[in-house]
């Protein structure tokens, strides 16, 4: 029983965990992107188109990188090169999504797919409990393991992490050491874009391997609240992902054991207790020394430089 | 030979008056290739768009039956982004308003047509206004970000309303229908010319009116403007931003909770699953584009009506989804952010010798 519920935790965890890792990547370098929802849709779909033309899961991950790196890329250049509001920009790249994923997902609707598959790790998968739920996954999921680890190394460990965390706590001083501030957050919001669409196909390519319109249900608006649960820490994502995992794949246990319950009772399950954690984590960020970047949210001018 | 670009000394006021305009025609070019590219003709769907919303008394009457919730929800949001609040729940607010006012009309039992209605409004008024305030005291005591939460409270208004049309509030006669029973002749505003128009449009333009007033006349107004510009000098001059944060989400949650009052009251004659497609969403496009003026918000309610009517109706013709009406908004977003960019900096060609 916990062995299932685990599992099921850590599937429906995973495409919230690669965007809320995205949305750390955009907000590190001090750029707020609300369009993660509308970021999840274009990935979903281009996973799910790429994969049904060409039959490769890879070629469909491969797309719906690219093609949220490129929508991502739209509020990159409004919000790094001219300084637009970094809100309205957001939300327009979540409205532009879930537009433009209804128009043109219209031909995939009822179209299916061999989505991804269990690959057991030999020996790990057998351990109790953990085992079916950590090794016993598909490569997406083990994929996102790496991933984790990866952009804590990156942040805290190379040079351009370096580069990437002082634009988003002191643009001023990173340009006084010679990197390029508008470069650095236009790549940081279109790359930290690209892994929020890879959360969005997972959910057509391995959660349910088909194209529903707005099939990503508020997970992107979730993700967004987690980041700052996380503290802009891709650890510390994980586990609030799993969290919201956790969460879910309790409210579907209990609709599949036919509680009386109403099902609608249910499904606001996730965001209320989105709100309760984002409510706690401010009040904690509060207390202690806060991590959010210090310049979140602020555009840079050179000209405007004390 | 390089292109850079430079501020101007001075903005540019015909630009900036036109920027709004110049956003939409160059939204509607880029979304024809979209449509294109989705193998639907686009000169042909923009003529439909104009003609079924404009060209007839019949295609009026529904735009404006549109234009409705959309003045009340763009005021609300309007309100908010005065003072640098953002309310993206109105689509929440929009419901929960819409619940209050059922609830009054359905078990109040009230028999005159004058008390029945402005209880109605009234539930709807304190509904909007208490969902919209739970942020409000998120924000003014904690700091709360209350995009997020005014986002995430609209997913649970809006089960919240599909718990009570598939369950208690059923109507028993619905045939299993997701919606509640009809409201008696007491509980709904006037019609007009046999049309689906009816009096919450006045209603709309009495609270663009009302919020015009309160913003350029009242002391209220004032602070509201100037707790948005510079929230450090109206805690100097002694203004309480704490309760002003709160007092002006729970307005505008209010204000939006009357739109769902006017839906329900006016159009709909019952509360049902999805009974706005957005509203609150396409609020936050308009409240953009009128640069938060009441008149503009009217003005840009019109258009954005217009555009929904049409949408509409190419959903009929040309199997396009409603949603696409979105994508459509999110272009014009994108470019008016643009534009503001040009009005305060304009594009130079920089020849080398300058850099000598």
């Amino acid at each position: 029983m916990l062995e299932i519920l685990l599992d099921a935790t850590v599937r429906a965890g995973t495409p919230i965990l690669f965007a809320t890792l995205g949305a750390i990547i955009n907000e590190r370098a001090g750029i707020i992107n609300l369009g993660i929802e509308g970021l999840m849709l274009i990935g979903a779909l281009a996973g799910f188109a790429g994969t049904q033309a060409s039959g490769s899961l890879l070629i469909g991950v491969m797309a719906a990188f690219v093609a949220a790196f490129l929508a991502g890329s739209i509020h990159g250049f409004i919000t790094v090169q001219l300084r637009g509001n970094q809100i309205v920009s957001g939300l327009a790249l979540t409205m532009f999504g879930i537009g433009i994923t209804a128009l043109f997902g219209r031909s995939m609707v009822g179209l299916t797919i061999e989505g991804f598959e269990r690959v057991p790790i030999p020996g790990l998968s057998s351990l109790p409990v953990i085992g079916r739920a950590f090794f016993n996954q598909d490569l997406l999921i083990y994929f996102s393991f790496v991933l984790v680890v990866a952009i804590a190394l990156f942040l805290y460990r190379t040079r351009w992490g370096l580069a990437l965390r002082t634009v988003g706590e002191n643009p001023a001083a990173a340009d006084t050491c010679g990197v390029s501030v508008t470069l650095t957050r236009f790549l940081a919001v279109a790359i930290g874009s690209g892994i929020v669409g890879i959360g969005g196909a997972y959910l057509s390519l391995a959660t349910t391997p088909m194209w529903i319109e707005n099939m990503t249900a508020g997970r992107g608006w979730i993700a967004v609240a987690l980041v700052i649960f996380a503290s802009w820490s891709s650890y510390r994502a994980l586990a609030g992902a799993y969290l919201f995992g956790g969460i879910t794949a309790m409210q579907l246990r209990f609709q599949a054991m036919g509680t009386t319950v109403s099902v609608h009772i249910l499904q606001m399950m996730p965001y209320f207790f989105t709100i309760l954690v984002l409510v706690i984590s401010t009040i904690r960020l509060q207390k202690g020394a806060s991590q959010q970047p210090e310049n979140l949210g602020q555009p840079y001018d050179r000209e405007d430089r004390k | 030979m390089k292109l850079v670009t430079e501020k101007r000394g001075i903005t540019s006021k015909l630009f900036r008056i036109t920027a709004p305009i110049i956003s939409i025609l160059v939204a509607l070019f880029v979304a024809g290739f979209l449509l294109l590219a989705a193998d639907v003709n686009p000169l042909q769907a923009y003529l439909e768009i104009f003609q079924e919303s404009l060209g007839s008394a019949y295609g009026l009457s529904e735009t404006l039956v549109k234009t409705t919730p959309l003045i009340f929800t763009s005021l609300a949001v309007s309100l908010a982004f005065r003072m640098q609040i953002w309310n993206i729940g109105a689509e929440g607010q929009l419901y929960m308003g819409a619940c209050g006012a059922t609830a009054v009309a359905l078990f109040s039992g009230i028999e005159s047509h004058g008390v029945m209605i402005t209880a109605m409004f009234l539930a709807a008024f304190l509904c909007g206004g208490l969902w919209a305030g739970v942020a409000g005291v998120l924000r003014a005591r904690w700091q709360v970000n209350e995009v997020i939460v005014t986002l995430l409270m609209n997913y649970i208004a809006i089960l919240g309303v599909d718990y009570l049309v598939y369950g208690p509030w059923k109507d028993p006669k619905g045939f299993n229908f997701p919606l509640t029973a009809q409201f008696s002749d007491v509980a709904r505003l006037s019609e007009f010319f046999d049309t689906r128009f009816h009096s919450g449009f006045f209603l709309a333009l009495f609270f663009a009116l009302l919020m015009y007033l309160f913003m350029e006349r009242t002391v209220w107004g004032y602070e509201i403007k100037v707790i948005g510009s510079n929230p450090k000098a109206a805690r100097y001059a002694g203004m309480r931003t704490g309760l002003a944060i709160f007092a002006v989400l729970f307005l505008s949650g209010a204000i939006a909770g009357v739109a769902g009052f006017s839906e329900v009251a006016g159009l709909q004659h019952r509360l049902q699953h999805g009974i706005s497609p957005g509203y609150g969403y396409t609020a936050i496009i308009i409240a953009w584009l009128a640069k938060r003026s009441a008149i503009g918000v009217v003005i840009v309610s019109f258009l954005m009506g217009v555009l929904l009517v049409g949408g509409d109706s190419l959903q009929l013709s040309w199997q396009l989804p409603v949603a696409f009406v979105y994508a459509f908004q999110g272009l014009i977003l994108f470019f008016l952010l643009a534009s503001d960019f040009f009005i305060h900096n304009r594009l130079r060609l920089a020849g080398r010798e300058r850099h000598a």
